[in-house]
């Protein structure tokens, strides 16, 4: 179990090494809060998603041989997900929901989120093992933002060429981090 | 937004090189990233996605007004999904070595910003024809710039192209090209590359991270950056 919760957050973070989740990864990782709030949010609807996810597929989906229609389901369950979660921090923590409000929404299209739940089905992971992956690999992106947005600050006092300014840099920058992010690997067989 | 004076034609060659999805508006970064390993991958992933985005752009088109507007972002969801779906289908069926390869990205396929873009900023809004046209243009350019990412990552990093080997490089590949984090580095220097060719100021950085002409909730950040068109 531990393996699972630390391969999927070190050795197989889903930014650095599955390159999942890339648009928010460059997009909302200038700023520490940001980044751990859309990294906090992320994580909880993945565990959800997840959760979700797997009794449709082996309750619903496989009983009546419809494994085809994952895909279309999945994109549903997170949509409406989303919107679910959306609503009730509106009303329940509206002071969460006041830190989390925009990027609610981006999840939906954050790959990370259906790579997740795909991956636990191709995985054939039981259901524990199912929530336990996603828990991590929505820690791992926590982790990678919170660390990117660390590098992304010091940018800015860098002094850059005119070319690569901008994405090329933060890019580029990513790379680095993606090489410590290697010193993992190996440490689970 | 079917410009009149440029015409048909226009719809198809801005794709492929003034909006060059990758390169330029930068969407779809995932699968540029990730299966880019090899050329020939990159070729199977853009292709793949080319259909999906021609299936979707036509039936988003054909549906047009019969979609209402507040059902709109799940309809083309699941329009995109079903077509995902099919191509998968097809991959297993009759190239199974390029389904393989292609793995969990062939899924994810369904949440590439290039294709929900392009639903939502032109399919949505044109006919059948010029929808078509659009999504031939982008997804050429799509593949393109994939081709291009493969074959740098490939060439440096395993020392072959399409399974030829490089004399020179293929006894002492640099393998890190291979690995994410060559895919970050190489991808970084292609855009600054064509920065630098097309003489391009950088992208003033938004919050999200710019490419609101795909994002769905560009309505609510007022899609500052959709203002290159």
């Amino acid at each position: 179990m531990m393996v699972i919760l630390l391969s999927a957050m070190l050795t197989d973070n889903f930014v650095l090494s599955k390159f999942m989740g890339i648009c928010p990864f460059l997009g909302v990782s200038k700023k520490l809060d940001s980044a751990s709030g859309m990294g906090l949010a992320v994580t909880f609807v993945m565990i959800c998603a997840s959760a979700v996810t797997y009794p449709i597929h082996y309750g619903l989906l496989v009983p009546n041989g419809l494994e085809y229609l994952d895909t279309v389901v999945f994109i549903l369950v997170i949509a409406l997900f989303v919107q679910l979660v959306e609503m009730i921090l509106k009303k329940c923590i509206p002071s969460l929901y006041k830190s989390l409000g925009v990027y609610l929404p981006l999840i939906t299209t954050n790959c990370a989120v259906l790579g997740a739940a795909v991956l636990n089905i191709d995985n054939e992971y039981t259901f524990v093992q199912s929530i336990v992956n996603s828990i991590g690999a929505g820690l791992g992106f926590m982790l990678a933002l919170v660390i990117f947005s660390g590098v992304r600050r010091k940018m800015e006092y860098a002094d850059i060429p005119e070319t690569f300014k901008g994405v090329p840099a933060t890019l580029i920058a990513a790379s680095i981090v993606s090489v410590s992010f290697m010193g993992f690997s190996g440490l689970f067989s | 937004m079917a410009d009149k004076k440029k015409g048909l034609g226009w719809e198809f060659v801005k794709g492929i090189v003034k909006e060059n999805p990758v390169l330029v508006t930068l969407l779809g970064m995932c699968p540029t990233l990730a299966v880019t390993t090899q050329a020939s991958n990159g070729i199977g992933m853009g292709l793949a996605t080319t259909f999906v985005l021609l299936g979707s752009n036509i039936v988003v088109s054909l549906l047009r007004n019969v979609i209402p507007d507040k059902v709109r972002i799940p309809s083309f969801i699941v329009i995109i999904a079903s077509f995902v779906t099919l191509i998968g289908f097809l991959l297993e069926g009759f190239m199974p070595s390029l389904y393989d390869s292609l793995g969990i990205y062939l899924t994810l396929i369904t949440v590439n910003c290039i294709i929900f873009g392009r639903a939502e900023m032109f399919a949505s809004k044109n006919k059948v024809l010029p929808s078509i046209l659009d999504a031939l243009g982008m997804g050429i350019g799509f593949t393109l710039a994939l081709f291009i990412m493969g074959s740098v990552r490939e060439i440096l990093g395993s020392g072959q192209w399409f399974g030829i080997s490089i004399p020179g490089i293929s006894s002492n590949p640099m393998l890190i090209f291979i690995m994410p984090a060559g895919g970050f580095f190489a991808l970084g220097v292609i855009i600054a590359a064509v920065n630098k060719i097309t003489n391009r100021k950088p992208p003033e950085e938004l919050s999200c991270g710019g490419g609101c002409k795909g994002c769905p909730n560009s309505a609510e950040c007022g899609g500052k950056a959709g203002d290159e068109n």
